[in-house]
């Protein structure tokens, strides 16, 4: 753990041919959309990086962003660039338990304060002084504060960590948080999804090990390399939406046709990600490829933005309702002041008064 | 409020309110005029008001012709306007999406070039009807505020809604943003200008229609 050694050293003992390790960087050079010659920048970089300390912390989760780093894409290069860094404390993956994990985590805080990446996977709690979860004692919002304070940069991975995610869901009882709500002082680079795709983790690392930094975000702090174009903008059933042809249901002729699932609830057009091209399970395929629609999990507060099955265009709450009640309240006020006219015409009449329509009610 | 959370407000909350102030204005609208109270007419029906009344809202569909030799351009480009205005809100497949989720049932989308070619055509007509309301002297003086502003409340939705569907400008998060909060805006100052003739005009045609009838008069 102490051994910082260089990259390419640890390439070279673990057997990975220079050949196999260019093949790499050429795909995270096109992955990230740099140009051709940076291959080779990235390539000279990485061999004479040290491996910086990572210290990963798990807070409010489901552990599906640990999965899908550790199984989708192993193993592969992706999975041992992976293990080329310092991983100085992950509570999943880590051997140690008890005090002897929660010391490693001092030590790599202590030793390579100012230089260590934080990874934080899950939301923070904050109801209750953040007592829903507690990681050896202590409430996540103080082990959070706590590693923010040396940390180069903190890499938040997942939704969760993101914005918030399941968690954070109405009426989020727990008072979740994002990581970027409660550190203010560090670069944060979120890498959203639910889980994200591990070649965009991997991909990030390696552009903070080549040049030193955060790559290039996009509003809500996702690299633009990755988060910069819609599910939509890339998905192979995008010539279906532009001639107008959808499947209706799961199983109809349209949906064996492999036509565009958005009247399924596909949510592809306002979901940033890099699924359609970097897709999932060593390239197997994505959602969509499966027939099920995008659900939008690297965008915020997708839990709570309507039904997985709900078209893009149909509203999200009930209209129909709410309509009946304003055209109720609309007859009734209408009926009322009209009565109130015609009592204001008698009176006038009565009393052998003009009465203008300025008098009456409009 | 980041981008996601806006539209998410427009979808639901956004939404439920402009459809609140568009229902409850057009009620109130459309009831209050009925209800306004006319006066008995103590003379001898010649004829039906029903009838004569139904007739006259559908005849004054079709292009009168002494109107049209006066006003082609008017007629035409109104013509075209309004039909492709039609024809884009109710056949478009996601704005039958949209009315299904609201009323429970739906019908069949019309292909998406026809729509493509309705939104174009209509969209260019509302060009054309500006460009000739200001340079023709009459209508220039005729218009006010409200007609430029009811020009533009119907204009933002149809431009919108084509950048949408075809991808141009921003990214469809951005535009499907911009399309709602156009047509929000639209519900919301309909019922207060003259765009409510997107009712009264049938109301008015059948008045018209069922005076004439009373007085035994074709209508």
């Amino acid at each position: 753990m102490n051994e910082h050694e260089t990259l390419g050293a640890r390439l070279a003992q673990q057997g990975i041919s220079r050949r196999a390790f260019l093949k790499f960087c050429a795909a995270m050079t096109t992955m990230m959309a740099l140009p051709p010659g940076a291959a080779t920048a990235i390539a000279e970089t990485l061999l004479k990086a040290k491996r910086p300390s990572v210290i990963w912390l798990s807070f409010q989760e489901c552990t599906g962003c640990t999965e899908s780093l550790t199984r989708s894409h192993s193993p592969t290069l992706e999975s041992l660039i992976f293990d080329m860094i310092s991983l100085d404390y992950h509570h999943t993956l880590q051997a140690a338990s008890g005090f002897g994990a929660e010391k490693s985590r001092e030590d790599a805080m202590k030793d390579f304060f100012g230089n260590y990446l934080l990874l934080v996977d899950g939301s923070i709690p904050l109801n209750e002084g953040g007592v829903y979860s507690t990681i050896a004692g202590r409430t996540n919002l103080d082990l959070l504060q706590e590693a923010a304070k040396g940390a180069a940069a903190i890499v938040a991975v997942g939704s969760c960590a993101s914005f918030g995610g399941l968690p954070m869901a109405n009426p989020n009882p727990t008072g979740a948080v994002a990581v970027s709500d409660i550190v203010k002082d560090k670069p944060i680079i979120n890498i959203s999804g639910c889980p994200p795709i591990p070649a965009v983790i991997t991909g990030v690392l390696a552009h903070y090990l080549t040049f030193g930094e955060l790559p290039a975000l996009d509003e809500l702090g996702r690299p633009q390399a990755f988060y910069g174009e819609t599910i939509h903008d890339r998905c192979y059933r995008r010539p279906f939406y532009d001639q107008g042809k959808f499947a209706k249901t799961f199983d109809d002729e349209g949906a064996r046709n492999g036509w565009c699932l958005y009247e399924l609830g596909c949510k592809g057009p306002t979901t940033h990600n890099a699924c359609a091209t970097t897709k999932w399970n060593g390239g197997a395929g994505f959602p969509i490829e499966a027939g099920h629609g995008c659900l939008g999990c690297s965008e915020p507060n997708f839990w709570d933005a309507g039904s997985f099955y709900t078209p893009l265009a149909a509203p999200t709450a009930n209209i129909a309702a709410v309509a009946g009640a304003a055209a109720l309240i609309g007859a009734g006020a209408a009926v009322a002041l009209s009565a109130a006219d015609r009592a204001k015409k008698k009176k006038k009449q009565q009393a052998h008064e003009k009465l203008s329509v300025k008098d009456l009610g409009n | 409020m980041n981008p996601q959370e806006l539209l998410h407000w427009l979808r639901g909350t956004g939404l439920q309110l402009a459809a609140a102030v568009f229902v409850l204005g057009m009620t109130y609208r459309m009831l209050h005029l009925a209800l306004l109270g006319r006066k008995k007419n103590l003379a001898a029906a010649r004829g039906a008001e029903w009838g004569p009344g139904l007739r006259t809202v559908w005849r004054r569909s079709f292009v009168m012709p002494e109107l049209s030799a006066r006003g082609k351009f008017t007629v035409i480009a109104g013509y075209t306007f309004h039909l492709g205005f039609f024809v884009t809100l109710f056949f478009l497949s996601q704005h039958i999406d949209m009315l299904r989720a609201v009323f429970g049932f739906g019908w069949t989308a019309l292909p998406r070039s026809a729509i493509d070619i309705a939104a174009i055509l209509s969209l260019a007509a509302l060009i054309a009807l500006l460009v000739h309301r200001y340079i023709d002297p009459v209508k220039r003086m005729l218009s006010g505020f409200e007609d430029y502003l009811s020009w533009l409340l119907t204009f933002l939705p149809l431009l919108t809604g084509f950048m949408l569907l075809r991808g141009i400008g921003f990214d469809y998060t951005m535009l499907l943003i911009l399309h709602l909060l156009s047509v929000e805006l639209l519900m919301v100052a309909a019922p207060f200008t003259k765009l409510a003739h997107m009712f009264s005009t049938f109301s008015a045609r059948w008045y018209n229609g069922a005076v004439a009838g009373f007085k035994g008069v074709k209508a």
